[in-house]
């Protein structure tokens, strides 16, 4: 097929699109980074603080991959603050009031996740009742169910194989054989993917280029082991976000399931013309939303050991800043995964170098509206630039 | 033409002149084309469904002091107008009842039209253009117009009234002046024109050489659709399409002729399980009758749509060419869920080499290409799903001359490869030249079927203006 060769040798290598939006975020990322670092006099760089840091921010960050699923299809989830502390609130009240073994527990709490999504994706798939107003909705009532659940105070302790869902470390050996692991996998996947290319006579980057990226990247895991390492390993919680990642990567960008919903989100009505099942996807993302609240309502209820009448207050709006921040798009159609673990670590750094400054929590919350407006401003303002 | 008279195009963005009076102008925006008493009112209509009557009347323009609304100002001077458009209580019919505190949305689409016409009145109208103003309305809405159109050349305000229905344009008229493809090619005052005069110049040019007509084979009947009807989304117990029937066969460029609005794309779109209201008749495909409720039905079934707005329904702009190619097969280049992206690549770029779409790789976003070349995505798209029935519906608006002579040639391909082609078209030139069949619709019915042979211009437009096909 020589006549289409001359479309063939054009093809852009779309390996590393790193767009003007990423750069920034990292160095802004890296920028307050040394502003804590001395303004802490070091103490923010050390290893028991970074991991602290993970910690805190996984619970943010799983929420923030529901918050990017949703955005994408151009809808918005209010409740997932609700909902998550209303199934970590069932959580303690089946274990510790009930009985109910810690497994139990766990498998009827994600469970109630997915039958919560499964309701309010109906409503707004089927009965066109718009997300905002559903989920606003949610968020009242899971309040209040939470409330009902714990009539209003704490419900402790757990077992002590529920709290290392957010109180555990992984021990460093394990650390290291997941490390490597994940070195191999990610360098034969790389090593495929090229050889496919090269199989169908595709662009590929230099050998030279395609080594040093390997490197880098391993490079950079096995210096967060080592981090992480340093202290006491890697959290419990940090593992599971990281895996969650990893998943709904894959999902999004690797399956049909993925690239209808960025269809939806991009143009619903072509999407809808094009033979998508939109309502089915749109049922099935708010599925997942649920999913990924319920597990980080066991990981917080796990972490304070306790189903508290408070657990999960304002979070819906920390994951959807976590994704928006992460270079999610309000309009839908564009975002990543990823991006909200960036979005979710970017505001646990601000939250934590603040409380290690001493300043006063109400400037926690100013700071971070701000990194909020102006991170979508440069959203919008380097996408008129672009054209 | 009328967004520049009533001042939507500022002056500036065109050539020429106006003149009112003696006088030129060159309006800014809307406001300053109503000064000089220019008052437009669009085909689809202007108003705020959930605001009042006489809010609506006064928008923008509300009498009173100081930033406070004088109501009782505004319900006065609405009764006013609207006694003069003939819609006051008094008037003994019940249905004609309107008075100023009635939200916008409790009203008939006559009535809402007549309230169009008052706050052009409120703004102290004296050339008042309609475009298309009967184009929703019913026969007695019409004629209760038209007798308003009379009262109002009686008092001297001058009506510009474009419309498509000659009959009307026939007796309201006391000149008429004729645009084709933007030019004006010919004005005459309607005692010195006849009906068939009109339509001669509506069709204008000759034909020339840019079809690449084939006749073709007709093969088995592969899509037979008996008694549909289509209910208008907008208002209930109306029928966009009634009682319509046909039958499209295999190797045949069946070509659907008709105005705007003769509900063509409705009924399309509604065969193709993507229009939002209810239907109901027979559908057979292969002799089989199907229920099809939505595009993923239609497809299932081997139907593919190109739709008119590829912008709106046909592509994911911020999307590269291969994700809107395999958008319609997802399940074709995957698999158990999982996309192949080489496999996409493959056949993205063979659909790009066998239609000529041209771009730097397919990767590109189809925002950044042509329109031409959007067409060709939007048809990659199609098949790439195999489909038995392709409908093209105005598959070359918007592209260049070049892309459109290519365009066609894909389709004579495909008819050749044993599938049925629909092509909906306004212009009148790509049916004649590239069908083999025509059906020529006429406000939601077929008012006509022609073979290549017989049609031409002027029977067409006799078939779509409701002339009849004698």
């Amino acid at each position: 097929m020589p006549q289409w060769g001359v479309v063939v040798n054009k093809l852009k290598a779309k390996d590393s699109k790193w767009d003007a939006r990423n750069y920034v975020m990292f160095a802004a990322l890296v920028l307050i980074w040394i502003m804590f670092s001395i303004f802490t006099e070091g103490k923010f760089l050390l290893t028991r603080n970074i991991s602290n840091l993970t910690r805190q921010m996984a619970i943010v960050g799983i929420m923030g991959i529901g918050a990017v699923l949703v955005i994408i299809t151009g809808n918005i989830d209010l409740s997932v603050g609700s909902v998550m502390g209303a199934l970590g609130g069932l959580a303690a009240a089946l274990h510790i009031w009930n009985g109910v073994g810690p497994y139990q527990t766990i498998f009827i709490v994600l469970v109630g996740g997915l039958m919560v999504g499964l309701v309010q994706g109906t409503i707004v798939s089927y009965f066109n009742v718009p997300a905002f107003i559903v989920t606003l909705g949610g968020l009242l009532i899971f309040r209040g169910v939470l409330l009902g659940i714990t009539k209003g105070v704490s419900i402790a302790p757990f077992d002590q194989a529920y709290i290392l869902y957010g109180q555990a470390y992984i021990p460093p050996q394990f650390v290291w054989v997941l490390a490597l692991l994940s070195c191999v996998l990610l360098i034969s996947l790389n090593v495929l993917r090229r050889r496919s290319r090269i199989r169908y006579k595709f662009e590929v980057r230099s050998m030279m280029r395609f080594i040093l990226v390997n490197v880098l990247s391993c490079a950079l895991i096995l210096a967060v082991a080592l981090i992480l390492n340093d202290y006491r390993g890697m959290p419990v919680p940090v593992l599971i976000m990281l895996a969650l990642v990893v998943i709904f990567t894959f999902v999004a960008e690797k399956t049909t399931f993925g690239r209808s919903i960025y269809a939806m989100g991009g143009n619903f009505e072509a999407a809808f013309y094009s033979g998508i099942k939109v309502k089915k996807n749109l049922v099935i993302v708010f599925m997942l939303n649920g999913l990924l609240a319920a597990i980080a309502g066991i990981i917080l209820s796990a972490r304070l050991n306790a189903g508290t009448p408070s657990a999960g207050q304002n979070l819906e709006l920390d994951a959807i800043a976590a994704a928006v921040i992460g270079g999610t798009s309000m309009t839908g159609g564009s975002g990543k995964v990823a991006g909200a673990i960036l979005g979710a670590f970017f505001m646990a750094s601000i939250d934590n170098g603040m409380s290690m400054m001493n300043v006063d929590a109400y400037w926690q919350y100013i700071v971070k509206g701000i990194i909020l407006v102006s991170a979508v401003w440069f959203d919008i303002y380097s996408h008129k630039q672009a054209k | 033409m009328i967004k520049i008279l009533c001042g939507v195009y500022p002056g500036g963005t065109y050539e020429g002149r106006i003149i009112i009076n003696g006088k030129e102008f060159s309006f800014e925006n809307t406001s300053a084309a109503e000064k000089q008493g220019v008052v437009c009112i669009h085909q689809e209509l202007e108003l705020i469904p959930d605001l009042t009557v006489g809010e609506n009347i006064f928008l923008g323009k509300y009498p009173g002091r100081f930033g406070l609304v004088d109501w009782n100002e505004i319900n006065r001077k609405t009764q006013d107008y609207l006694s003069q458009v003939g819609l006051l209580p008094k008037n003994n019919s019940v249905e004609r009842c309107v008075r100023s505190h009635d939200k916008i949305k409790s009203l008939g689409i006559g009535q809402k039209q007549l309230v169009e016409i008052a706050k052009a009145l409120a703004r102290d109208a004296k050339i008042l253009i309609l475009d298309e103003p009967t184009a929703a309305l019913t026969e007695s809405e019409v004629e209760t117009l038209l007798l308003l159109l009379e009262k109002l050349r009686a008092k001297g305000i001058t009506c510009i009234y474009i419309s498509h229905k000659l009959d009307e344009v026939m007796r309201i008229a006391d000149s008429v002046t004729i645009l084709r493809d933007g030019r004006t090619v010919g004005s005459s005052s309607i005692k010195d024109i006849s009906k068939n005069d009109i339509i001669r110049m509506m069709v204008g040019r000759e034909l020339t050489n840019l079809f690449p007509f084939e006749a073709h084979q007709q093969g088995e009947v592969v899509l037979e659709v008996e008694n549909y009807y289509v209910e208008d989304p907008a208002v209930a117990g109306r029928h966009l399409i009634n009682d319509v029937s046909f039958r499209v066969h295999f190797g045949e460029i069946l070509g659907i002729s008709g105005l705007m609005g003769a509900g063509r794309t409705e009924l399309f779109s509604s065969i193709f399980g993507a229009f939002p209201a209810s239907s109901r008749g027979r559908v057979l495909i292969n002799g089989e009758e199907v229920r099809i409720k939505n595009p993923v039905d239609a497809l299932e079934h081997g139907i593919a749509l190109v739709t008119e707005d590829r912008k709106k329904y046909g592509l994911v702009l911020g999307m590269d060419i291969k994700e809107n190619t395999t958008l319609s097969s997802l399940d074709e280049v995957s698999r158990v869920g999982v996309v192949d992206l080489n496999k996409e690549i493959f056949v993205t770029n063979k659909l790009i080499s066998q239609l000529r779409t041209k771009t730097p790789g397919v990767e590109e976003k189809v925002r950044n290409l042509s329109g031409g070349n959007q067409q060709k995505v939007v048809l990659q798209k199609a098949l790439l799903t195999k489909p038995k029935l392709l409908i093209f519906d105005e598959p070359t608006r918007g592209i260049d001359v070049g892309a459109k002579y290519e365009i066609y040639k894909i389709m004579n391909d495909l008819v050749n490869q044993g599938v049925a082609v629909v092509m909906i078209s306004s212009e009148l030139e790509e049916v004649l030249g590239m069908s083999n069949r025509i059906y020529v619709m006429s406000q939601g019915r077929i008012a006509g079927e022609f073979s290549a042979e017989e049609a031409n211009q002027e029977i067409i437009m006799h078939a779509a203006v409701g002339g009849g096909c004698e």
